[in-house]
């Protein structure tokens, strides 16, 4: 389905004192994946955060302005259903410590007290797990625990749990940065071939992976949004003159 | 500086380098259909080589700065523009050694008169000034300079085509003198290459500062060389 599916409006946030984004306004289209890009500090991940309200869990942590997903402000969606549709990826892979493989990929499902029969909760680990590339893998040592799994696997298994909710948009915060190449490759195709069903929004500091993945790219800059633009474009002639300086290595 | 700016540094140092031998190779060819002079044939060469090394240097440091260093924005056009820069300074040094072998098996001199006729001195002047603007241009990165170069070839088309009646015209009254004369038409066309060649360079200086492409694009030449 083609289409705007997540829309800011001079959204600003706050912690405390400190103004952390300035007035973003930005929209975002159905299946295409957007990497967001700037200097440590200049509010990228905070702007990701605020997007699944996981920015509000900060004290002192303030908002303005409005998202907008399919046209529904973030702020009036009940919380629960907010985080079904938008699903997370942190930086370090984190399957819940305590679970096995199969229970992590089902763990929406089950600290949300949705209840699957076994059959259907069967169905939704090997399709989730066959999005990701890991079923092959793992098919033989589901009821192990995920914290066996190597790092790249670790986070493939977090992508499966994220998406087995089935999720319309899907946040990675520096997905591989904790990777070593071999993984990062992996976690790129995967995001090529996740692009079909998803939208996916990443903040990486790697800017070949950003040019390799990234449909278009946003650039930040203290806060605020400096250029937003086909990530070809970007890379090959960029309008700002911060973000030239910043993608070639002059600063940050 | 950074690691990649001094790499880029170094590339337009080579780039400059053989930018000067190709002019040097253009100015002797000139020299040496002038003044029939075969130590200069010879020296240019000898120098072909010297064109050849360069091209190889510079396509490998332009592999290693991709490779190694990933560039983008200006610094990748940078890269991209000498890659193609160094193809075009390479065919200009093979066109010069392409006029010194013309002379290789003559024994007499090229007729002053055909050459007067023909204006081959001054297209010569013309190919090697622009070069020079061309590479004044590149060291200084200066864009109004590599405008003015665009669309400057065309005294030098008009100059080829009236050279071509004035050859036709020379064979008929001199028919005992053919080889020199096909010879001179050579040149001619060699020289119009050169012009083509330049044109190329200046193209790819435009997309390096503007990233705006003008190959294949008659309205932005037009525009640009307003």
């Amino acid at each position: 389905m083609e289409g705007t599916i997540l829309k800011t409006f001079n959204f600003s946030a706050n912690f405390g004192e400190s103004q952390v984004l300035k007035n973003i306004s930005i929209e975002i289209n159905r299946n295409e994946v957007v990497a967001v890009m700037g200097p440590s500090g200049c509010g990228k991940t905070t702007f990701i955060r605020c997007i699944n309200r996981m920015h509000e869990l900060t004290q002192g942590a303030t908002v303005n302005g409005d998202i907008r997903v399919d046209d529904n402000s973030i702020y009036t969606m009940n919380l629960i259903v907010l985080r079904r549709k938008i699903g997370m990826v942190f930086q370090h892979p984190n399957p819940f410590p305590t679970m096995s493989i199969y229970q992590n990929v089902v763990a929406g499902y089950l600290l949300n007290g949705i209840k699957l029969k076994k059959t259907e909760r069967d169905e939704v680990v090997e399709r989730s797990l066959k999005r990701v590339a890991l079923w092959d893998e793992v098919k033989d040592d589901l009821h192990k625990k995920g914290t066996f799994l190597s790092g790249g696997q670790q986070q493939r298994l977090c992508i499966a749990r994220s998406i087995s909710m089935n999720p319309e948009i899907l946040l990675l915060d520096e997905p591989t940065s904790a990777l070593d190449p071999i993984s990062t490759a992996k976690i790129e195709e995967l995001i090529f071939e996740l692009k079909k069903n998803y939208t996916i929004i990443i903040v990486t500091h790697n800017m070949q992976q950003a040019g390799r993945i990234s449909d278009r790219t946003a650039f930040f800059y203290l806060g605020e949004l400096l250029e937003f633009n086909d990530t070809t474009e970007l890379f090959i002639n960029p309008k700002h003159e911060k973000t030239q300086n910043y993608i070639t290595g002059r600063f940050g | 500086m950074t690691h990649l700016e001094e790499q880029i540094q170094m590339l337009k140092a080579s780039t400059v380098e053989m930018w000067h031998l190709v002019i040097s190779q253009l100015s002797k060819s000139q020299a040496a259909v002038k003044d029939f002079d075969k130590s200069i044939v010879h020296n240019i060469q000898v120098n072909e080589k010297m064109v050849d090394t360069y091209e190889l240097k510079i396509d490998k440091d332009c592999e290693n700065i991709i490779a190694l260093f990933n560039p983008v924005a200006i610094d990748l056009r940078f890269v991209l523009a000498v890659l193609k820069i160094n193809y075009n300074l390479e065919r200009i040094g093979d066109y010069a050694y392409g006029i010194s072998k013309l002379l290789d098996d003559m024994d007499s001199p090229f007729s002053d008169e055909l050459l007067k006729s023909c204006r081959i001195s001054e297209m010569f002047d013309i190919s090697i000034e622009l070069l020079i603007e061309t590479l004044i241009s590149f060291e200084n990165e200066n864009k109004q300079l590599t405008k003015t170069i665009i669309g400057k070839e065309k005294p030098h088309n008009k100059i080829n085509k009236d050279a071509i009646e004035k050859i036709a015209e020379y064979k008929n009254n001199t028919p005992g003198e053919i080889k020199m004369t096909m010879k001179t038409l050579a040149i001619i066309l060699k020289l119009e290459r050169v012009i083509d060649h330049i044109q190329n360079i200046a193209e790819e200086m435009i997309f390096h500062m503007e990233a705006r492409v003008l190959k294949h694009d008659k309205k932005g030449k037009k525009e640009i060389s307003r």
